[in-house]
């Protein structure tokens, strides 16, 4: 600001009205960016003190401000549908994670042998991307549905004995969410990849070949490892949207039957506005936000201390 | 037969010849090197004796093998590229031993040959390295180092020192002569840069828009081009062409100089049967600038030597000599004098023109007539 100042000053003389334009010039990106990092700081970081905060009193149905140790960490963590939960959340979140990058890179690199309708095929794999999860979640919800979907359909087909009730079944309800976002995400982790694959020069893959080395074997042993940084991308992006997964869930299967398909995003909505809960949900909010930390900051930390040494 | 023979190969992309019938015969150890602009289609075709891209028509052996329907993998060659084409998630040892693995050799075996090529190569301090960490020269020294340890029969370099600084350029063109000596194995080599061509071939196949205009050695090719365009092309600075008039001269012909005015006829020595038909018609006089030099007495009496009075244009000092710029037959024609014996700009020099190794193109056709 001082810096700002001092030429403005010296310049209003010589050109009448130039000092607060050059003021304007030099503050003008802070001015621009000022209400945004305002609200970040408030909205974001200073919502995760105050939910901090909370998970530590005896807030119920309203929050108050009692200090109360971990007592809501001790009671999260002595419920049934809390371990549900996270369970859900490492079975949902590694096939999700996992099964997004070998679907996204299988495709991709189908993709990537020179076929025909290139671009056409990408934007049909790309579309779910464009959808919102609720979309998402509400025609999964009817393609899996007993009584609509795929279990009717193939019944007709002459199949009377046909099952497909993993959407109404508690043992399988959280497949069904994995199946839904699946198919949402990997068009996008394709595209990652596909990109990734164009960026490999042709002659390496052609010396390759001169080396002997057959289609597969190239694959495996040169492009994909290659390719680590798109890894490093597409995993810390579908962990993420893993870990906060919430709209799919609600708008499929709405955490049912029972709670078989809770996740902790779920749970916390649940226990905190529907159940009266808040500071029990604040308690599973901030574990929430340990898991991310846990799983992305030691991931990022050795790929960026690697990236500067290679 | 030859380790590569290439027999009336074509390639086309569509309707478009890249390729229009290619010939060439290598023998058992040779350096081939194929040179020509760039786009004229020797990637192309080192592609297609590779395996890399298919032959449209015609055949290639390798080793006396007909390879037209071989896999890259079976036809026992090795190849170094322009942009070195290194395996970058992968060290300068597993480079180099990656095809060695793809063939099942044993990996004792496999250590052994990484080492005796490292040692040839001098990386031995590299191999534990990725390829982001080499300079440009090391990574091209690690792709070598790949080639040989497969030990092929056949090598094909694709313009292997384009990305190199020029001073580094000259030292791996020393070293891969060397390595070549030492190796004793065929290589097809693939260079726009004429001085490589000139100092690293046995062979030299000069190419324009895919027809080889020229097979031969270095020598032939650099004192017997075949038409304007090898002449033109090999060696640096390029051959002057001088158009010039056919006329009388005594009882036969000569060709007309005119120099800054003075009007000379100079005689053909032993090209007259040639250039008879030429009569008051146009040749272009092809002359290395080498062979237009000072004025040497003791040279002067003999018959392929002609004196010409000329007036210095422009004079550049390149150090080992300087090139003078002269106007004949109203073309710019360059000189290599020795520096003690240049004139500067605006005087006059009485040039020697030896006619020894001088060449006549018809400016039609293009061709040489003798
Ligand atoms: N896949 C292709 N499709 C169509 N034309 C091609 C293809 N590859 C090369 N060409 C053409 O072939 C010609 C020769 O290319 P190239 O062999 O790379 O030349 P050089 O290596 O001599 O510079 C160029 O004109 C190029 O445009
Ligand atoms: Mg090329």
């Amino acid at each position: 600001m001082t810096a700002a100042q001092a030429p403005s000053i010296g310049k209003a003389a010589s050109t009448p009205g130039g000092g607060l334009l050059d003021w304007l010039e030099g503050a003008l990106p802070k001015i621009v960016v000022a209400p945004t990092f305002i609200s970040a700081l408030v909205f974001i970081y200073g919502f995760i003190l105050w939910n901090g905060y909370l998970s530590l009193t005896s807030s119920r149905m309203l929050p108050n401000y009692h200090f109360a140790g971990f007592i809501q960490y001790a009671t999260l963590f002595a419920n049934e549908r809390w371990w549900t939960a996270l369970r859900n959340l490492a079975l949902f979140g590694s096939l999700f994670v996992f099964g997004c990058l070998a679907v996204g890179l299988f495709l991709a690199i189908l993709l990537d042998q020179k076929i025909r309708a290139e671009g056409f095929i990408r934007s049909i794999y790309m579309y779910p991307m464009a959808l919102s999860f609720v979309v998402t979640g509400t025609a999964w919800k009817w393609i899996l549905n007993p009584g609509l979907g795929i279990e009717k359909t193939v019944r007709e087909m002459g199949y009377p004995h046909f099952n497909f009730d993993w959407l109404v079944n508690p043992e399988f309800s959280i497949y069904t969410v994995v199946i839904a976002g699946l198919w949402q995400s990997s068009g996008f982790v394709m595209a990652l990849f596909l990109a990734g694959l164009r960026g490999v020069d042709d002659s390496i893959i052609k010396a390759a070949q001169v080396d002997g080395a057959s289609l597969p074997v190239i694959y495996w042993r040169i492009v994909i490892p290659s390719l680590r940084p798109v890894f490093f991308s597409a995993f810390i992006i579908l962990s993420h949207i893993a870990i906060k997964s919430f709209d799919l869930v609600m708008a499929l299967t709405g955490g049912g039957p029972g709670f078989s398909s809770d996740l902790p995003a779920t749970f916390m909505y649940t226990f905190s506005f529907t159940r009266n809960q808040i500071g029990m949900g604040a308690a599973s909010a901030m574990m929430m936000m340990m898991i991310v930390v846990a799983v992305v900051i030691p991931m990022m930390y050795s790929e960026l201390r690697r990236g500067r040494h290679d | 037969m030859g380790a590569l023979s290439i027999r009336n190969v074509r390639k086309s992309y569509g309707s478009q010849d890249i390729l229009k019938g290619i010939n060439i015969e290598v023998e058992d150890g040779e350096f081939l090197i194929m040179v020509g602009p760039s786009g004229c289609g020797k990637s192309t075709l080192l592609s297609m004796i590779a395996g890399l891209d298919s032959v449209t028509s015609g055949e290639i052996y390798i080793g006396g093998r007909m390879v037209n329907h071989l896999s890259p993998k079976d036809r026992d060659i090795a190849m170094v590229f322009q942009s070195y084409a290194l395996y970058p998630s992968m060290t300068a040892r597993q480079n180099i031993s990656f095809g060695l693995d793809i063939r099942r050799v044993p990996k004792a075996e496999r250590d052994q040959i990484v080492e005796r090529v490292a040692q040839t190569l001098q990386i031995q301090h590299l191999l534990d390295r990725k390829p982001a960490q080499l300079s440009g020269g090391q990574r091209q020294r690690v792709a070598m180092g790949r080639a040989i340890a497969r030990n092929p029969i056949l090598f094909l370099f694709d313009e292997p020192l384009s990305n190199l600084d020029a001073k580094l350029r000259v030292e791996m063109r020393t070293e891969i002569k060397l390595l070549h000596r030492r190796v004793g194995k065929t290589i097809v080599y693939v260079t726009h840069d004429q001085v490589e061509a000139m100092t690293l071939g046995d062979k030299i196949a000069v190419m324009r828009a895919g027809e080889v205009m020229q097979f031969g050695t270095p020598r032939q090719v650099y004192d017997d081009p075949a038409n304007l365009f090898v002449a033109g092309f090999m060696g640096s600075p390029s051959m002057n062409f001088i158009p010039s008039e056919i006329v009388t001269l005594g009882g036969g012909i000569g060709l007309r100089m005119v120099s800054d005015g003075v009007t000379q006829v100079l005689p053909l020595n032993g090209a007259e049967a040639k250039l008879k038909t030429y009569l008051g018609k146009e040749v272009i006089v092809g002359l290395r600038p080498e062979k237009l030099t000072h004025k040497v007495d003791a040279l002067c009496g003999m018959p392929h030597i002609h004196v010409i009075q000329s007036l210095v244009h422009v004079a550049e000092p390149t150090g080992p000599d300087t090139l003078l710029l002269v106007r004949i037959n109203g073309k710019d024609v360059v000189c290599r004098v020795h520096p003690d014996h240049a004139r500067a700009h605006g005087e006059n020099i009485e040039l020697m023109l030896d006619f020894s190794k001088v060449a006549y193109f018809d400016p039609q056709t293009e061709l040489r007539i003798a």
